[in-house]
């Protein structure tokens, strides 16, 4: 038993943790970064899901942002107007309402409204279908998958395929914007949540196919447009679009058209 | 030269640190559900593991292998473990303090994975095969920069696999980690035809 040996190697571990401890200490105050005391406050009142919604990698993101005052205080669609509202109070400035946004499915054509060219059998993911022929087993070729791509990019469990079509639970939508993201057919919009009267159907097909492919369907038949007494609803590329900020919600549009594609 | 390519190439591909040698297997399976998060964390280790393997290498030759200490009959070469621990640990510690503060841009790409490799164990695995494959300062640092490659290389192969997996309709029981370990097993398999290359 070498007595020595044992005090050196004691001696060497001991001085190495030592050395590693002052080391460290040290230049932790050295590399000290300053963080800003708003950032801290803003981060803690931010919802800390982390989805991304606002643009930034993550909550933490949009904290810097704000307390640079590079991104409005109420950037965050999920905590909408109290988040805001704490912010703004952090930040000292006045919170601008900011206005309630749901996801839409411009899409109505479910299984039993909206044909099928053909019987489809394989992967279930939208990303999939969409490369299949004639851009998914429907008969319109803008229409919904029924894939359910956007219910896995959902972190809020807000949409759900509902007979062959994706529904938004306008309550429990955050409007991250995830699922718009996520629809090959890029199907999904942000509207106001407070929205009357919206167009169920982006099929840009000329109105006899459209009929063809599905009962449901804008066939650009000009009815709504004709109709509408605020220059809100117009056609275009066979299409009819509501502009919401016209939009009093009279309803005459929805009322007229034949195929009910307004609701 | 010859035999530092040699030392790259037999580490990197085959001799994988991953699929031959099972290091890193955590990570591996932990940050591999998306392709650009497995290259961030890949880019993590490979920095991480170069620095490391310099710096045990330097500690190992310069007080635990000191010739003067062999001299006098004292073998300290058998606290290679707890040293390397603790030198990486804090290694990874002050490179982070480093980054935040010197390369801001650098610490924002790697962003949380930098700290999550102080425990993995593929960082202290190639500071002690370095060590038992007697292995001077220089092959030491060639040797784990390509381990770290070889790291990248499954990380980002395995997130690619699972990215598609992802789409399949598979049966419950086989669901989550039971199909990335049968994935990464079948990958392990393809990756031993390369050995005997070298």
């Amino acid at each position: 038993m070498n007595i020595l040996a044992i005090v050196v190697a004691a001696l060497v571990v001991g001085f190495v943790g030592l050395f590693i401890g002052f080391f460290l200490g040290i230049s932790g105050e050295k590399f000290k970064v300053e963080v800003d005391e708003k950032e801290s406050a803003v981060l803690e009142v931010l919802p800390g899901n982390n989805c991304g919604g606002c643009g930034y990698a993550g909550c933490s993101g949009l904290a810097a942002a704000i307390a640079k005052g590079e991104a409005p205080v109420n950037q965050c669609p999920v905590g909408g107007a109290p988040v805001a509202a704490k912010i703004g109070e952090i930040m000292g400035v006045a919170a601008d309402e900011g206005e309630k946004k749901v996801a839409f499915v411009k899409c109505a054509g479910d299984c039993e409204k909206a044909n099928n060219d053909y019987e489809y059998t394989g992967l279930t993911d939208c990303a999939a279908l969409a490369f299949v022929p004639n851009g998914g087993p429907k008969t319109c070729n803008y229409g919904c998958l029924g894939g359910g791509t956007c219910v896995k990019a959902c972190p809020f469990d807000a949409i759900h395929v509902v007979d062959g079509v994706a529904v938004v639970d306008k309550e429990a939508c955050k409007a991250c914007g995830k699922c718009v993201a996520a629809c090959p057919k890029h199907l999904i919009e942000l509207v106001p949540y407070s929205a009357s009267h919206l167009v169920r159907c982006s099929s840009k097909d000329k109105g006899k196919d459209v009929m063809a492919a599905c009962s449901v369907g804008c066939i650009g038949c000009h009815l709504c447009e004709k109709n509408c007494e605020y220059d809100a609803v117009h056609v275009e590329d066979n299409i009819a679009y509501i502009d919401q900020s016209k939009c009093v919600g009279c309803g005459k549009c929805a009322e007229k058209c034949p195929k009910k594609a307004i609701i | 030269m010859k035999e530092l390519l040699l030392i790259a190439v037999g580490s990197a591909i085959v001799n994988n640190v991953v699929l031959s040698q099972f290091l890193g297997i955590c990570p591996f399976l932990g940050v591999s559900k998306k392709t650009d998060t497995a290259a961030g964390m890949g880019g993590a280790v490979i920095f991480v593991i170069t620095i490391a393997s310099l710096i045990t290498s330097i500690i190992y030759k310069g007080i635990l292998a000191n010739p003067f200490l062999a001299e006098k009959g004292i073998d300290l070469t058998y606290l290679k473990t707890i040293v390397f621990i603790l030198v990486i640990a804090a290694l990874v510690q002050f490179v982070e303090m480093f980054l935040k503060k010197s390369i801001p841009a650098l610490y924002q790409s790697l962003g949380v994975y930098l700290p999550l490799i102080t425990t993995n164990c593929a960082v202290l695995g190639v500071a002690l095969n370095a060590v038992t494959y007697e292995y001077s300062i220089l092959e030491t640092v060639v040797y784990g920069f390509a381990t770290a490659v070889g790291f990248f290389i499954a990380i980002v192969l395995m997130a690619g696999l699972r990215e598609k997996i992802e789409y399949n309709d598979i049966p419950k029981p086989f669901q989550g980690t039971a199909s990335v370990l049968i994935t990464a097993a079948l990958m392990s398999i393809a990756f031993m035809g390369f050995s005997g290359m070298i």
